[in-house]
This record gives structure tokens, sequence and C-alpha cells, in this order.
């Protein structure tokens, strides 16, 4: 019972290493928490007192007490009618406000204000893994996102199977990623780091071991991973993509040192190898030990 | 000659489908031989399985709506059992395939298949009568509408036994569930159960709003109806205009499942965003017409219970019919993640927090009611004030998620289903007890034990909170649904908190059923003999419980709103009853085959249609048909009542009720 306590108590601890979207390690996701803490509070301001008017009321007006009055027939007053219709309205009004700004501010698909130039990354869901594509930079990974710190990432998305959607907490907005279609989105880690990231669109039996890790590297080391893994490994053409677009599930990183251009829109235009029918996954890969 | 069914749809080789099914058909088996060893089996039929009396109908939809429960919370606490013991390099006890059945079965009976009978099996017990009327315009459909959705109900157990059910969650999305992803028969017994028991809703749509709309007691115009009556119009409309939508949806998922269309596939030109759109012009109403009802509900208990009329009548009216409006526009945000664009997400969001205003003035509107009030701390006032401390939060959090970009962190996520659980279990499942204790003693002439029901009211406040509260907190960890296995270990301890609240919920569960029980066992010391428990205010009250077929001897002549408090009033001033009426024949309905046989014919077809058995699919089809054609020609529809039993049970009725005006004039 006690080392049951003790590792609930650890396990907590380290828990607020990785808060997920509270632990935000770039803008987006930073004036995201930001908007959820405000309208949080602004509301909070409302819905406290009424919690306590509720009790207080029904306790004072409970039958028996006899210090409180009974009014059986009173069921109208203006004045209040005109303050419960303005307490919401007027909360609404602040927060649609926000609303309004913050949609067009954070609208996934606008390009971030920064001096340094974005890095393209294509991203295609699978059956059940994700795979990143860096079109500059000539080279594909699998479950394994690296970007440099500080630089914008401009992500166009797609999905080569079912619906999936591609989110990575602590750096805000997800998106989804729908086959035939492309979406796009954009965010920026200024902290580096390895941040989890997943598939927070349900897509079938592989589901749970779609995750993978974003690293955020400083933008020199960046380069440097990015011209040794050019040319190294097995390439990315159309048998390695057919290959790798059977089901599969919690699926080890994978670098590919080339790639067969414009495999990412072959993909959106369903060009790109037939994806196969996933077969009944009976018995899915268990999860690595310690994963 | 069987299309896809073979021996291999039973689960011999899986432990827990063949075990449940077992004790499920032994449990069915035995309690069937109990009746027909009892001999009640004629008294189910003329009473209830054939009845045409809404509040018989009533009480079917609600005992349905009570056996769901017990599977749907099954299913529940297997989800929270393997999200406890599947973490890190542990798979727990359920393979995907089977977990991912589990939760979309659970949010599919959750829904369809408790709340929507719970809600109208109250919209049909209490609406004729608080109108003061003797039955709902269309008494036949309203059994047919019955056994149309049990039949949906039937057919989604079945596949617990035969086959499969489907593993894309309770809305199905397409691609997934295309047969290119989804090759098996659980989306099929998905969308054939969903499309049957769609049918039996929609006619109860129909049905209701025409009563509303056109049977009403003399004197009781749109501004005297009570306010349950409003909400279960504005329910009903938003059926009327929700419903098709969906069946029109699933039946283009048909149509690309079973003759190779391509409404919503990969390829050929479907376009997958269509049934996004499409199921929540639906699904998002379909909230509403659970909890417009439940509103209602609370609307009826608080001011009963706090012996005053509801603060601010017209404008929850108002509200209520706001709500109804608004529902309508508010679907795409169910999908802000879709990518549409800064201009699109924010109306859609600031339109989803527009709702928030009508529905902040009804908590206010409640809380007035009970200020200036005598407030009896009873059961379904419990639920009220935990609902009203609940909801609120539930409201927060669901501002929240109206927000484009604050969704854009927590859509899907365990934060989403705890707030929609806040605002179902907070909002829909509270009022339902409350309405379940309220009304019992009119629908079987006793109260429910009151002691018991206030432990049930504890497990499912405090369960719930434990059970959902943490599922916020793994939602802002960036925890998302539906996840069979959970990657991260130091998850686990918010994990096992929600099991323990589900557990506590079920030991809630568990004690409805014994306070049933021992409600029965004791009836004799909790007999209604007044029809007036609880010092009502509405018209159902005013005639004995149980009332009789007919409901009123005379219909209530309404003065105001209010129409049987004012009477009540009058009465104990006067210390008289009104004169006594001149009494005339009853005609009434008569019991009806119709709805149970057109229902199983239509369940054949279904079970047909979902194994390929194409001959008997037609048959079932015609078999369903031709009943309807059959009913179209009998001769006879209603019998009479004859003057001389009105006479007697009215002069009895006002007999006791006399007595009981004349107690309280004393008391006074």
């Amino acid at each position: 019972m006690k080392r049951i306590a003790i590792a609930a108590a650890v396990s907590l601890l380290t828990a607020a290493c990785n808060r997920g979207i509270l632990d935000p390690v770039g803008p987006i996701g930073a004036q995201e928490k930001q908007i959820l803490i405000n309208s949080t509070a602004i509301m909070l301001a409302i819905i406290i007192p009424t919690m306590i008017a509720t009790v207080a009321f029904a306790w004072w007006f409970r039958r028996g007490n006899a210090k409180a009055t009974y009014r059986p027939d009173w069921e109208y007053s203006g004045a209040i009618e005109m303050v419960v219709w303005a307490i919401p309205a007027l909360t609404i009004l602040l927060l649609g406000g926000i609303t309004w700004i913050a949609s067009h501010d954070l609208d996934p698909a606008k390009p971030l204000k920064s001096n340094v130039p974005p890095l393209k990354v294509e991203v295609v869901s699978l059956d059940w893994k994700w795979l990143f594509i860096y079109p500059d930079q000539g080279i594909a990974t699998v479950n394994q996102l690296v970007i440099p710190a500080g630089t914008p990432v401009q992500f166009r998305l797609t999905s080569a199977t079912v619906w999936n959607s591609f989110f990575v907490p602590q750096m805000g907005t997800m998106i989804y990623t729908m086959p035939r279609m492309t979406t796009r989105l954009n965010l920026q880690a200024d902290r580096q780091g390895e941040y989890n990231g997943l598939s927070s669109h349900f897509s079938g039996d592989g589901f749970p071991g779609m995750q993978f890790k974003v690293q955020a590297l400083p933008a020199d080391q960046f380069a440097m991973w990015a011209q040794g893994a050019r040319g190294q490994g097995v390439p990315l053409d159309g048998r390695g993509y057919a290959e790798l677009s059977k089901p599969s599930s919690y699926v080890k990183p994978i670098t590919y040192g080339a790639v067969a251009p414009g495999l990412f829109d072959a993909i959106v235009s369903g060009r790109a190898p037939a994806n196969p029918v996933p077969p009944p996954l009976h018995n899915p890969p268990a999860p690595p030990a310690g994963a | 000659m069987f299309g896809r069914l073979t021996w291999d749809a039973i689960p011999f080789h899986e432990p827990i489908p063949l075990i449940t099914s077992l004790v499920v058909l032994i449990a069915v088996g035995a309690i069937t031989f109990w009746v027909w060893r009892k001999g009640w089996w004629p008294y189910l039929w003329n009473e209830y399985i054939t009845s045409t009396d809404h509040k018989k109908i009533g009480i079917m939809y609600i005992v349905m709506a009570l056996v769901m429960l017990v599977r749907g919370f099954a299913d529940a606490i297997m989800m929270r059992a393997q999200q406890s013991l599947a973490i890190g390099s542990s798979q727990g006890y359920l393979p995907p395939e089977h977990y991912n059945q589990i939760f979309s079965a659970h949010g599919t009976i959750m829904i369809f298949f408790v709340a929507m009978p719970f809600i109208i099996g109250f919209m049909n017990f209490v609406v004729p009568l608080q109108l003061g009327v003797r039955d709902v315009a269309f008494p036949t459909l309203n059994n047919v509408s019955f056994w149309l959705n049990a039949s949906g109900a039937l057919l989604i157990n079945l596949s617990l036994f035969i086959g499969e059910f489907a593993r894309t969650g309770w809305l199905g999305f397409p691609p997934l569930s295309e047969k290119a992803f989804s090759p098996g028969v659980g989306v099929d017994y998905y969308l054939v159960a969903l499309q049957i028991s769609g049918v039996g809703t929609v006619l109860t749509g129909v049905n209701f709003v025409t009563t509303i709309l056109k049977i009403r007691a003399p004197g009781m115009s749109y501004l005297r109806m009570p306010v349950f009556c409003w909400t279960a119009l504005a329910s009903n409309l938003l059926i009327i205009a929700a419903f098709p939508v969906l069946t029109v949806v699933l039946a283009e998922l048909m149509l690309d499942r079973y003759l190779g269309f391509h409404f919503f596939t990969n390829d050929g030109g479907g376009n997958s965003m269509l049934y996004m759109n499409l199921i929540w012009v639906w699904g998002h109403p379909e909230v509403y017409i659970l909890v417009l009802p439940a509103f209602g509900i609370y609307s009826e208990v608080a001011s009963t219970f706090s012996g005053k009329p509801l603060f601010g009548y017209r404008s929850m009216v108002f509200a209520t019919l706001a709500i109804c409006l608004i529902s309508f526009m508010v679907w795409l945000h169910h999908f802000f993640t879709m990518g549409a664009g800064g201009d699109i997400n924010a109306v859609f969001g600031i339109a989803s927090m527009i709702i928030g205003i009508p529905t902040g003035v009804k908590i206010y509107n409640w809380l007035f009611t009970m200020y200036g009030g005598r407030v009896r701390f009873t059961v379904p006032v419990y639920y009220l004030i935990g609902f009203m401390l609940t909801f609120v939060i539930g409201g927060l959090t669901g501002v929240l998620l109206a927000i484009p970009p604050v969704d854009f962190v927590v859509h899907n996520s365990l934060f989403l289903v705890a707030h929609f659980h806040q605002v179902i279990i907070g909002g829909v499942v509270f009022a339902l007890m409350a309405g379940y204790t309220y009304w019992f003693p009119k629908a079987f002439g006793f109260t429910l034990d009151e002691r018991i029901g206030k432990w049930i009211f504890w497990c499912w406040f405090i369960g719930f909170h434990l059970a959902f509260m943490p599922l916020y907190v793994l939602g802002f960890w960036g925890a998302t649904r539906r996840m069979q296995h959970i990657p991260d270990p130091t998850w686990a301890p918010w994990l096992h908190v929600a099991f323990v609240g589900a557990a506590i919920i079920g030991l809630g569960i568990a004690l409805t059923v014994v306070q049933l029980l021992y409600s029965i066992r004791t009836r004799d010391q909790h007999r209604d003999v007044t029809g007036d428990p609880w010092d009502g205010r509405t018209l159902e009250w005013l005639t004995l419980s149980p009332p009789p077929h007919y409901n009123f001897a005379v219909l209530p002549d309404v003065h105001g709103e209010e129409a049987y408090w004012v009477r009540k009033q009058t009465a104990i001033k006067q210390d008289q009853l009104i004169e006594e009426p001149d009494y005339q024949p009853i005609e009434m309905p008569l019991n009806t085959p119709t709805g149970v046989i057109v229902a199983f014919f239509a369940a054949v077809c279904g079970f047909a249609l979902i194994w390929y058995i194409w001959w008997l699919a037609i048959l079932g089809l015609v078999g369903a048909f031709g009943i309807f054609v059959w009913y179209a020609w009998r001769d006879e529809h209603e019998h009479i009542i004859p003057v001389e039993e009105v006479r007697a049970n009215a002069r009895e009725r006002r007999r006791i009720r006399m007595e009981h005006l004349h107690n309280l004039s004393q008391s006074t």
C-alpha cells in the first residue's frame, strides 16, 4: 500500500515536467494557453458567485427556516430579469470579441511572423504512423519530427488512409489530416527539447500506437542532422512507400535519405501506390517496454 | 441462403462476449419463464405491449432506458478498467478490436437507447397529463414508435452475440466506416439499428408536436402551458428538423457500403467532410433534444418544491425557443480543427457561445424560483441543486471549447470527454433521476424510498466528479480520447481515480434497483392516496395515482398559468370542489398489436440486411408494410367507456380529493 502511494506521488511529480498544453514551448501554444486562462477567469467571476448563491438561496429558504420570508406569489421582477439577461450577455460579448480576434490571429493556415525563413514539412498520416517529408532537404522520417528551434515550421498535411489529427500538445494547434485533401498548419518551438506528438482523431485498431517524437534542435544542429541524413539509408521511392503504407503500429523512428519527388502531391491526388486494405489487426505489436 | 451468416459469427473463442452472451441469454430466458409461470403474459400483453395508452408507453420507454443503462454502464466500466490497466508496457485485458467496439457501443447506447427513450418516456407520460387531455394525437403510432425504438435496441444487443459491433465511434465517421476500412458487419449493425429506431423517433416528434399544438384542455393557451410542455415542444420540433438529416446521412453511408456509391469514400469523388457536416447538423441539435426537456423537469421540480410559481415563466419560454433555434446554427464547432479559416470558425464559435446566454438565464430563473420559497429538500431537489452546481462548470468548459483557438488544443481530448459527460450526466441524467423520483408516484401510486434515493444521488454526484474531473486534467496534458493503450505512465493515478468514480456511479445504479425493489415491498407505507403527493401545481396532480386510462373524466377547464394550483387554492379557500360536471361516455383508442408486429418484421428485415440475407430482408419489409395496410383496413378503432363507469370513478375521485383538500384547508 505504502509503495503504491509513493509510486503515485513520484509519478505525479514527474508528470509536472510534461504538462501538455499548459507547458507550451512556442508562440502558438503560449497564446492559446493565455486565452484559455483568461476566458476561464472571466467566466469564473460569474460562475463562482452563482454557485454560492445556489447553495445559499436553497439553504436559507429551506422549509422550516422561520427567519426566511415566504413569498408564495413572487414570480416576476423586471429589474432582476434585466440583470439575469445582461450578465450572460455581457460575458459572451466580451468572450465573443476575444474569439473573433483570436480566431483570425491563430488561424492554423496563417504564416508566422519571423525573420527566419520557415522550414517546410509535409505530413502524411498512414495506418498507423506518421510520415514527415522535408521537400527542401530531400529527406523523410517516420514517427520522428526533427525541427530547428526558433524557426517557423510550415506544414502541409494529408492522409493516405482515414482521418487523423496531427497534434503536438506543447506546440499548440492540432489539425485534421484528411485523405485527398490538404490542410495547412504553422507552428514553432522556441525551446529546445523533445516533445510528444500523437494522432488525436481515432483512426482504427492501431490508433494508440500512432505516437511520435518531436525534436527541436538548435538551428545549426538541425542543419547538420539534415545534411547527415541525406543520401543515407534506404530511399523512399514507390516501392518503399508501398511497403511503408502497409498497416503497422508502434513503429520505431525511420529516416529516409532520399524521397521520390512529388510524393506528397501524388498521395493527395491518389496517384501514389494504393493503400492496401488493413487486415483486422488481431495481435497488434506490443508497445516497447517503458514506452 | 444465409448470406454472410456462418457459425464463425458466434464468439466461441472470445471468453468475454461469450460469457456475457450466455449470462444475458440465461437471464432473459429465466425472466420469460418466470413471467410465464406466474401467468403474467396476458396482463403484459394487454396492459403494456399492445397498449395505446401514453402512460403505459411512457413506462415501457423508461424500463427500456433503465435496462440499456445497465448495458451502457457495463461498457463504461470496462473502458475505465482497460485504461487503468493498459498503461506503459502493459496491454490490459481488451485487444483493440474489442475495446473499439466497447467505446462505440457505449456512446451509441447511452445516447440513442438510454437518454432518448428516457426523455421520450417522460414526454409520453407527462405531456398529455399536463395538457389536461386523454392521449396523444396518434396513439397507435405512438405504440409503433416505441417498438421500432426497441427493435433498434435489440439489434445493437444482438451484435454482442452474433458478429460484432462497429469499431468506429458512436458517430461512425467515414472513411473509417466505409467498406474499405471496416469490411465487417459492425458498422452495418450500427447503421441499421439507428435507421430503424430513427424512424420511431421521427414519428414520436410528429406525434408530440401535433399533440401540443392541437390538443390541449379548454383554456390551456400556449402561455399557460407548463414549462415542461414547452420544452417538450421545442425538443420535438428539433426531432422533426434534425432526425431526417440523420436518416439521410446514414442512408448515404449505407448506399456506399451496400451498393458501392461514393458519397464519402476516398475515391470516386467522395468527400468525407460532407458526412462530418451532416452528422453534426443532426448531432448538435440532438444534445438539445435531450437537455431541453431536462430543463423542463428542473423547472417543474424547482417550482413545486419551492412552493412558488416558476420565476420568469415568459423569459423561460423565450429562452427555450431561442436555444431551439440557435442550436441549429452551431454544428461546425464540432470540427474547428478541419481548417475552415478564421471567419467561419469565429462565426460558429460566437454562435455557440450565444446559446450560453439563454441557458444562463435559465440558471438564474431557477435560482430566483428558490428565492422567497419554502424549499423542501426532497430527492428531486438534491438533483436540482447538484445539477445547478455541476452544469455551470460544464457550461464553462463548453464555452472554452467554443473558442476556436482553445478548441485547437483540447479538441478530441479527454477534456472534451469530461465536458460532454458533465453536461449530459450533470444536465440530463440528473434530470432523469429527478423526474423518475418525481413522477414515480403518479405512475404507480406509491413513492420511492427517500433515504435510498439520497444515497443514489450522492453516488451519482460524487462518482461523477471523481470519474470526470481527472479527465479534465489529463486533457490538459494532451491525452486524447479512444485510446486502447495509454502511452504515458504518469497518467496512471488520474485514470485510477476515474475508475473509482465510475465504480461509485455503478453503485448508484445498483442502488436504483435496490430502491425499486425495496419501495415495491414497502409500498403500503408509501401509498399516494391523494394523487398529489408533492403539493403539485400542474394538471397531472389533479387526477388520481395511477390515473385512469382516460386521465380525466371531464377535461379540466384552465384559468391562468398553473392550472391545477389555481384550482386547488380556490377549492381550499371555499372548502369545496367545483360543481360536479355532466359526465359523458368516453371514446378511447383500442389496444393494437400493430406496433410489436411491425417492429418484429423491421428487426427481421434489419438483421437480414446486416447479414446480406436478401430474401429474408424482403420478407421482413413486406411483413412490416403488410401489417400497416392490414391495420389501415380495420373498422373499429375505439371503444366506449360507459358513462356509469366514468361517473362512478369520478365520484370516488372527488370524494378522495375533497377529503384531501379539506385536510389541507384545515392545516392552513
